[in-house]
């Protein structure tokens, strides 16, 4: 396998051209938030609106007829991309946080009884955690999180010992968005389907870095976000098993998303438009398709080997800082890296970076219960894609030690 | 002014060194705040002696801006009555805001703070004790 072109990708990327405050080259290293999007991403989304805006499945013209079939084939590509069975389990939405609510409350509402239990990790992003919350508080059901580990790995032993039949639903990340951490979903969702529950996977993270198919994986759901793979924003995905997609009620109601309306009832469209009540975002969803096609040409597991190679390098050039604690050490990792410097408040890390044109992000990471688990308030993060390269790890590791010498030789 | 010199400046006098800092217990603190986007926290008590403060004191974890503001801001309003402390607070908001530009005489030390205003996430971050500070007051005179 030939390594990525990291030059050539980076002339696809109109921002990374641009300069920053002083003059300076961006060095964008906030990709776990959201990633910058490629040329094509950017073209398939004005050409919609240039050439094909229509409303879908309602026009007789051949606008609309366009429309919607840009529409369809970007479920179908989706589709093929993960591995689903068919486009009918592929249900666009807002964004991974959309997709979640919309199992939790679709299919979570019915499945819970009092007493039932929802098992989490301690690792979960926000939008993995508060629907859960919200569900447990409206069925009587218990949340329970299985634990991490010092190194950031989950621990696996203590995973298996809270299976019971009591778990109705595992809803877990595929890699954390702070420790860098790729949990062993597969092993996971084999364990908690032998003891009779459901499993959502949070591929928001993972998905956009290496190669995700959900019939290998076997999860019966699975949630990710268009922006953090080079898409637009506020377009999302929740692929679900069929079977589950056409058991489950309705998410929102109202247009589009119904077979036929009377005064007093109504009976609902088929999977998936019965969970898309509403206009779609179809040139999100052409811009997404776009992603997927440019993702695939780079290649996955090219994507993912440069990944690797980088957060390894990273990792070298952090390491022999003195004063840095790395947080999250597991041997399975993607290119996410949360560190605390001694005397450095995370903010005042961001703001040395950012002067040098360098994006990183300071804070809880919308994973706040995980943060204090491993005993901070907050952590700097970097976050790598495809178009980084090593200048970039670099520059990183010398804004880090600059600011660290600034606030140590106070 | 460059920003590694608000920086030098500030945390020379005060993120090393927070003048009236100390600890305080949830039961003595007269308000906590926090800033949720990043987890800084603060616990501040503020005592009144007949219309004057006669101590103030803070507690808890943040960043440089917000470290410093608070030491600046208890050194400010130590021996002020609540009325001249409310005035300062919202001369303070008002600069980091941009909605107002007080002179350096009046701002004393907090002018190094002036900057701050080209920075928006760290607004936040230097207003949040002062923010506290208004609670605090209220309480005390409800
Ligand atoms: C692990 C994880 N899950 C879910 C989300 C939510 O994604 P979105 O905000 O696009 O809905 C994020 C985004 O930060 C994430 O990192």
């Amino acid at each position: 396998m030939n390594a990525l072109n990291t030059e050539r990708i980076r002339r696809d990327f109109p921002i990374l051209a641009r300069t920053m405050r002083g003059g300076k080259r961006l060095v964008y290293l906030d990709n776990a938030a959201t990633t910058q999007k490629p040329e094509c991403v950017i073209e398939a989304v004005c050409d919609y609106y240039r050439n094909h805006n229509a409303n879908v499945h309602r026009g007789f013209h051949q606008l609309s007829e366009e429309a919607t079939e840009i529409l369809e084939s970007a479920r179908a590509r989706v589709a093929d991309f993960i591995g689903a069975g068919s486009p009918q389990e592929v249900v666009f939405t807002r964004g991974a946080t959309e997709s979640i609510n919309l199992a939790a409350s679709a299919y979570g509402a019915a499945a819970l009884r009092p007493g039932d239990q929802i098992l989490l990790t301690v690792m979960e992003h926000h939008s993995n955690l508060l629907p859960w919350q919200q569900l447990a508080r409206q069925t009587g059901a218990e949340l329970c999180f299985i634990p991490g580990r010092e190194d950031g790995a989950l621990d696996m032993d203590a995973f298996q010992q809270m299976l019971s039949p009591k778990v109705k639903i595992l809803a877990m990340t595929h890699m954390s968005n702070v420790l860098g951490t790729i949990n062993p979903v597969r092993q996971c969702i084999a364990a908690a389907h032998s003891a009779g529950a459901r499993v959502l996977i949070d591929a928001a993270q993972s998905l956009p870095h290496f190669k995700v198919d959900v019939a290998d994986l076997d999860c019966d759901f699975l949630a990710f976000s268009g922006h953090k793979m080079l898409g637009p924003m506020g377009i999302g995905v929740l692929y679900a098993k069929r079977e589950l997609l056409d058991r489950m009620r309705p998410y929102q109601t109202g247009g589009s998303m119904i077979h036929r309306v009377a005064l007093r009832d109504a009976v609902w469209a088929d999977v998936p438009y019965k969970f898309e009540a509403g206009t779609p975002n179809v040139a999100g969803a052409a811009g997404l398709k776009a992603a997927i096609d440019y993702l695939e040409a780079a290649g996955m597991d090219r994507i993912f080997q440069h990944e690797q190679e980088l957060v390894r390098y990273a990792l070298q050039r952090l390491d022999a800082l003195s004063g840095i604690q790395i947080v999250g050490r597991a041997a399975h990792r993607g290119a996410v890296i949360a560190w605390h410097m001694k005397n450095v408040h995370p903010h005042d890390m961001a703001q040395f970076a950012d002067q040098e044109g360098i994006a990183i992000r300071a804070g809880h990471h919308c994973a706040q219960p995980l943060v204090v688990r491993y005993g901070f308030a907050a952590l700097s993060r970097a976050s790598f894609y495809l178009y980084n390269d090593r200048h970039e790890v670099d520059a990183l590791a010398d804004v880090v030690e600059k600011t660290a010498r600034f606030f140590h030789g106070l | 002014m460059a920003f590694e010199d608000l920086y030098r400046e500030v945390i020379l006098r005060h993120f090393k060194k927070p003048q009236n800092f100390g600890p305080v217990s949830d039961e003595e603190a007269t308000v906590e705040d926090e800033n949720p986007t990043c987890g800084d926290h603060f616990r501040l008590r503020v005592e009144l002696q007949g219309d004057r403060i006669s101590s103030i004191r803070f507690d808890g974890r943040g960043c440089a801006i917000s470290t410093s503001s608070c030491s600046m801001m208890t050194e400010r309003v130590l021996g002020k009555t609540p009325s001249e402390a409310r005035a300062m607070i919202s001369e303070f908001l008002g600069m980091v805001q941009g909605t107002c530009d007080p002179s350096d005489e009046s701002l004393g030390d907090l002018a190094v703070l002036r900057s701050v205003r080209d920075f928006p996430v760290r607004v936040k971050c230097a207003g949040l004790c002062w923010q506290a500070l208004s609670k605090a007051l209220d309480k005390l005179s409800a």
